[in-house]
């Protein structure tokens, strides 16, 4: 097992604990750049559409793992996000601009649904927002004659300091980027005093509102980051799909993107990437299962849907964290070997995380 | 001129008047006791000078301002700190996170400022890291200064929400009840702590306490509070050996 003797305050604010990290992250980083070379074209679209995912997550992460707030309307803001994008790319704006306005567009509609949203929690707030990413589908599909309706719009390619953004592999990197990015800043929001406050309201409001915290300001706050951040996955997944409709953008992916942060461990940045895998990767587990399983039950409509519905149950009932959950007792269960007691985690409850981040 | 001036407040729920007519002045460097028996008004009072609660009538002034308008969340900004009965602490963070929001009072930087994590961030981050370590040790927590609060014992939490509300660095410092559900020791500890915050850092306490040994021991001056009105104000001693005092705890 491995101890950390601290010797400054910087160890607690920096962002890797030990070599250790530094190591394996630098492991992760290589293995990203040199996917494109090694994986099948295929495998690299999935790759790009689980970044895309994360990214979103990350935001609704924000909200929901960490300032408490549900959201059952995040596909709102991934269809504001990618619609932006499409329009202004057509109007022949440059990626660099289109994709932060994309981004800072999706925040301000955040910000007009945070708004109302402040005196409501728990399930009111969830058929608050529910209702609010109806009336965004909606207006994607009647606002015709920017968005077409549903016929749809294509996208255009992107062009990126001159070079074209027409390969998968180049739309990868570009994802990977992103997202990087976007760890990069949720890590530093929480960090400082502003994630601190997210945490407070989420664990007490009063005792957050008696230490000085605004809980209007920063409520509003978080889900303008949060509505931002998935904003910017909208875009790319924009120019992932080519071709955009309303229907892409409606309440099943808002509960795809739910279950993404719950399934991975609320709470966790961790917890995001392993979720994104997982919304990725098991259509594809259960597209191979099909042709195992009996007519009977392969041929069922909504199989998928009732898979997730069954893994998110199991996952409550069992492990409240999450994927990230059971990686970090996994780890210690090696770390400790041949120690390890059965009753070491037995007293977790949901929303907790056992290290930081 | 006191640091606290309460005058004539009034507050109704439903057809209960919780407060009637309270008026009281805490000095600067004092430490003021409300007692009374349950449901006297005493915590209600904690939640009108916290702002959580109107006023239906009457003011508050704190430190020559005007606070009975104020929003709740300036209240800590002006330097008021609280401690509730039932802990609300953060659970699901350390003790170190939980103490470093108590200078959030304190935190100058832009949110854009933050995102990017400017030098003027992380030197802002040690400065408060070095002000909750000096809570730290006054209050003996290094043991838990890494520990998730809800794997905490009772009698540390509550020491855990003292030191937050002290992290804020405040001008008056309210404790809601201090010693319920401590035992005799942690009760002691408690009483000196209380002395020592106000000897050693010159803060004017108002507690609300029902354990009338602390009460005795650390108290300069008592009110007493019966039904939502003021029934005795003065030194301790004196408040106990009230008549109408005895009589609201003990019936006639």
């Amino acid at each position: 097992m491995r101890f950390i003797f601290k010797t400054t305050y910087q160890q607690d604010i920096r962002m890797y604990r030990h070599g250790g990290d530094i190591f394996w992250y630098g492991l992760l980083m290589l293995a990203l750049l040199v996917a494109p070379a090694v994986l099948d074209v295929y495998y690299i679209g999935e790759l790009t559409l689980m970044a895309i995912f994360a990214i979103a997550g990350v935001g609704l992460m924000l909200l929901t793992g960490y300032t408490g707030q549900i959201s059952l309307g995040h596909a709102a803001f991934f269809g504001v996000g990618a619609y932006t994008e499409a329009v202004l790319i057509e109007a022949g704006w440059p990626f660099l601009l289109s994709f932060p306005t994309a981004g800072l567009l999706a925040g301000a509609v955040g910000v007009a649904i945070g708004l109302p949203a402040l005196r409501l929690t728990g399930l009111y707030l969830a058929i608050a927002t529910l209702a609010f990413a109806f009336i965004v589908e909606e207006v994607l599909a009647r606002w015709e004659s920017v968005t077409h309706g549903y016929e749809g719009m294509p996208v255009g390619d992107i062009s990126l300091l001159g070079m074209e953004i027409d390969m998968e592999w180049k739309l990868y990197y570009v994802a990977i980027a992103v997202l990087i990015l976007v760890m990069l800043a949720a890590f530093n929001i929480l960090r400082s005093p502003t994630g601190r406050a997210l945490v407070a309201i989420r664990d007490s409001e009063p005792a957050a509102q008696s230490m000085g915290v605004n809980l209007a300001k920063y409520k509003t706050l978080a889900f303008a980051i949060s509505a931002a951040f998935t904003g910017l996955a909208g875009a790319l997944y924009a120019h992932k799909l080519l071709y955009i409709s309303p229907d892409a953008f409606t309440i099943f992916m808002s509960i795809e993107l739910l279950l993404m942060v719950v399934i991975g461990g609320l709470g966790s940045l961790h917890g995001v990437v392993f979720g994104a895998a997982f919304i990725i990767l098991l259509p594809q587990a259960i597209a191979i299962f099909r042709d195992e399983l009996p007519s009977m039950i392969a041929e069922q409509p909504g199989l998928e849907a009732a898979f997730f519905g069954l893994i998110l149950v199991v996952v409550i009932l069992f492990e409240p964290l999450g994927i990230y959950g059971r990686w970090l007792k996994v780890k210690h269960y090696f770390a400790v070997f041949p120690l390890y007691r059965k009753a070491t985690f037995k007293r977790q409850k949901s929303y907790t995380r056992m290290t930081q981040h | 001129m006191g640091l606290v001036e309460a005058n004539n407040l009034v507050i109704q729920f439903g057809g209960i008047r919780a407060v009637d007519d309270v008026s009281f002045n805490i000095d600067q460097g004092e430490i003021y006791t409300i007692i009374g028996p349950n449901g006297a008004g005493k915590t209600t009072i904690f939640n009108l000078i916290s702002r959580i609660y109107d006023p239906a009538a009457g003011t508050i002034t704190f430190d020559g301002q005007d606070i009975t308008q104020e929003m709740p969340h300036r209240i800590a900004q002006l330097g008021i700190a609280r401690t509730f009965q039932n802990i609300e602490l953060f659970e699901n963070a350390t003790v170190l996170d939980n103490l470093l929001l108590g200078c959030h009072r304190h935190c100058r930087t832009q949110f854009w400022q933050e995102i990017v994590f400017l030098p003027v961030v992380r030197r802002q981050e040690l400065e408060h890291r070095e002000k909750v370590e000096e809570v730290i040790d006054f209050l003996g927590l290094q043991h838990y200064r890494d520990q998730f609060v809800r794997s905490l014992p009772y009698g540390v939490r509550k020491v855990v929400e003292l030191a937050r509300a002290l992290a804020t660095e405040p001008k008056l410092l309210m404790l809601d009840e201090p010693s319920s559900g401590l035992n005799v020791e942690e009760t002691q500890d408690m009483a000196f702590w209380i002395r020592d915050i106000r000897q050693q850092l010159g803060i004017t306490l108002l507690m609300v306490e029902h354990d009338m040994k602390l009460v005795a021991d650390v108290s300069d001056r008592v009110l007493a509070l019966n039904d939502g009105r003021v029934i005795a104000e003065g030194s301790p001693s004196s408040v106990q050996d009230n008549a109408d005092v005895v009589k609201a705890y003990l019936g006639e």
